[in-house]
């Protein structure tokens, strides 16, 4: 079949890899109908997530039709379903998934013993990412294999067409996730760094969650024009000051929340110097993390207010000024998307016509051109904004 | 192929492995930057290992500490020319060869023994000069991030039903329960 496959640093092929097999019975096979290029698929391209392998296929937002199923399914997926993929890997029984942590899974992750080295403790398996995580080969392909597919997958509702139902495997529950996180109130203020694609989910739940206004934060007029038709007040940080709007729009009082949507690659640019310190302690690798945007929002972020981190960070991050953080008395709260929790209430938003997620879709292409679409996705070439890929 | 060779020895059995590679997301011009890159690292741990050889070779002796500032000076080029930043990068090798050929061209005198290899570093380093700064401004060129036309998204909200209709909807109207456990 042919697969998108990581080969090293801004080395992405299409190859034609092996077929995948049914490993266990629990396992599926799902013929890949749409997948997507997430943000944090470039944080891979770029190498900056440790222990990705050369050979390794990439893709964590899926969707398909099951193609065939291992012996332990006991009815809960059929052959000739349609289902679309969480990017999490579940059990389904283990205590944290029974508690409702689904990427914190206890039992997915194949390289636990990595994991817990790493981390102190193991986290769910994760398809197309690091070796940290399972090394599970991932959704750009033509097929994929689906463990624990008896609990992991989402079946499609009935005539929801592939571009409503792909998102519900990632960037709708982290943007959804994010904004719940923020614990709404009708008065507060949500700031939103970074208008790629888990930043407009992330505006359009904060809306749907009743903040009395949504900013965005972003320099690309592309990205903000989108931000803008969200219901977000764009701000171009490269022509104003963040800083100085955020307290404008809050009379002086700063954003009561704060989400980061820009993880570890935040914009380098020579008016952000902290930035450019970043990236040259990144480039030696003395600090796999460049945090400016969560060092902006710890300062302008109202005292008592939440911040929120569904951006990725890989490892270490220097200079956060956490003695802010703790005079202000902020709340952090982070981690990969525990998609399972929030897929019914989210599909009852699409189906009942309150949500559209397919509006962030600028560019489809065939899987073949993978490769290139990685590098416009990048460079932020043709105002690309979010990749589908059919195979 | 031979890295998937490899990392296929520790992958998991049954994963599936690459047969056939196909066309990289690098270019030819992103691979060349990356040569020009270990090129500079090399060049840089010989300047300053052994900068006598370089010198005597040049007719340069005494000049042993410039070269070994040269040499520190390639080294990061190349990193930078490696990372992410490779356009950065290049120039830098572009601004560093401009210097290599002012420290060369003092070596060119009369009685300088060694004139015909300093003559022939003087044409290396002009052709190097040359190539990074092809190189450095076809990065430049492929990676731009557009020529200042973006397309706008405005009619793009996301809700189908308007945005007055959405706000705050998910908190006005009761939801069904966000469920903690698998439901099959």
């Amino acid at each position: 079949m042919k697969a998108l496959v990581w080969h090293g640093k801004e080395d992405i092929r299409c190859d034609t890899v092996s077929d995948p097999e049914i490993q266990d019975p629990r396992d599926a096979i799902v013929k890949v109908s749409s997948c997507a290029i997430c943000g944090s698929d470039l944080h891979l391209f770029h190498n900056f997530i440790p222990a990705m392998m050369p050979g390794d296929i990439m893709g964590h937002e899926m969707m398909g039709e099951v193609v065939e199923v291992g012996g332990g399914m006991d009815g809960r997926l059929r052959k000739g379903e349609r289902v679309v993929i969480p990017f999490t890997i579940i059990c389904g029984e283990c205590h944290q998934c029974k508690r409702g942590n689904f990427s914190v899974c206890e039992r997915t992750n194949r390289n636990k013993h990595l994991a817990e080295k790493v981390f102190g403790h193991t986290t769910a398996g994760l398809f197309g990412y690091t070796h940290l995580t399972g090394g599970y080969p991932g959704g750009q392909a033509e097929y994929v294999r689906v463990p624990f597919a008896d609990a992991t997958h989402i079946k499609v509702p009935d005539g929801m067409p592939d571009d409503q139902a792909l998102f519900l495997s990632d960037i709708l529950p982290t943007g959804w996730q994010a904004a719940v996180h923020c614990d709404i109130e009708p008065t507060d203020t949500v700031a939103i760094w970074g208008c790629g694609p888990v930043g407009q989910m992330a505006i359009r739940s904060a809306v749907l969650l009743g903040a009395n206004q949504v900013v965005a934060i972003d320099r690309l007029p592309d990205r903000l024009s989108m931000a803008e038709a969200g219901g977000a007040i764009p701000i171009n940080f490269e022509q104003e000051s963040v800083i100085e709007r955020l307290n404008e729009l809050t009379n002086g009082k700063g954003p009561e929340k704060c989400i980061d949507c820009v993880g570890l690659e935040s914009h380098v640019t020579f008016s952000q110097p902290d930035g450019v310190y970043d990236r040259a302690k990144q480039m030696f690798m003395l600090e796999s993390d460049r945090p400016h945007a969560l060092r902006e929002m710890i300062y302008v972020c109202q005292p008592a207010g939440i911040i929120s981190i569904p951006g990725v960070y890989a490892g270490l991050s220097d200079k956060i000024p956490l003695g802010m953080a703790m005079n202000k008395g902020l709340t952090f709260r982070m981690g990969q998307t525990h998609v399972h929790r929030w897929t019914d209430e989210l599909k009852h938003h699409i189906e009942a016509g309150r949500l559209d997620p397919s509006f962030v879709v600028t560019h489809k292409t065939k899987l073949d051109n993978g490769p290139e679409m990685y590098k416009v996705f990048r460079d932020k070439q043709d105002s690309c904004i979010k990749v589908v890929l059919t195979p | 192929m031979a890295m998937t060779y490899l990392s296929d020895l520790v992958r998991h059995e049954g994963d599936p492995h690459v047969i056939e590679t196909g066309q990289s997301s690098l270019s030819a011009v992103d691979q060349l930057a990356r040569m020009l890159g270990w090129f500079s690292l090399g060049l840089g741990a010989v300047e300053l290992l052994a900068p006598g050889r370089v010198t005597r070779a040049l007719g340069m002796e005494g000049s042993e500490k410039l070269v070994r500032a040269f040499g520190a000076r390639e080294i990061g080029a190349g990193i930078l020319t490696l990372s992410l930043e490779k356009e950065l990068g290049l120039w830098s090798r572009v601004a560093g060869d401009g210097v290599d050929l002012a420290a060369l061209f003092p070596a060119m005198r009369e009685d300088n023994p060694k004139r015909d290899n300093a003559t022939l570093a003087m044409a290396l380093v002009a052709g190097i000069t040359l190539l990074d700064f092809l190189t450095a401004r076809s990065v430049r060129e492929q990676h731009k991030e557009g020529d200042g036309m973006r397309r706008d998204y405005r009619d793009r909200s996301g809700y189908p039903q308007g945005i007055e209709a959405a706000r705050g909807i998910a908190k006005s109207q009761p939801q069904p329960e966000r469920h903690d456990q698998v439901r099959y």
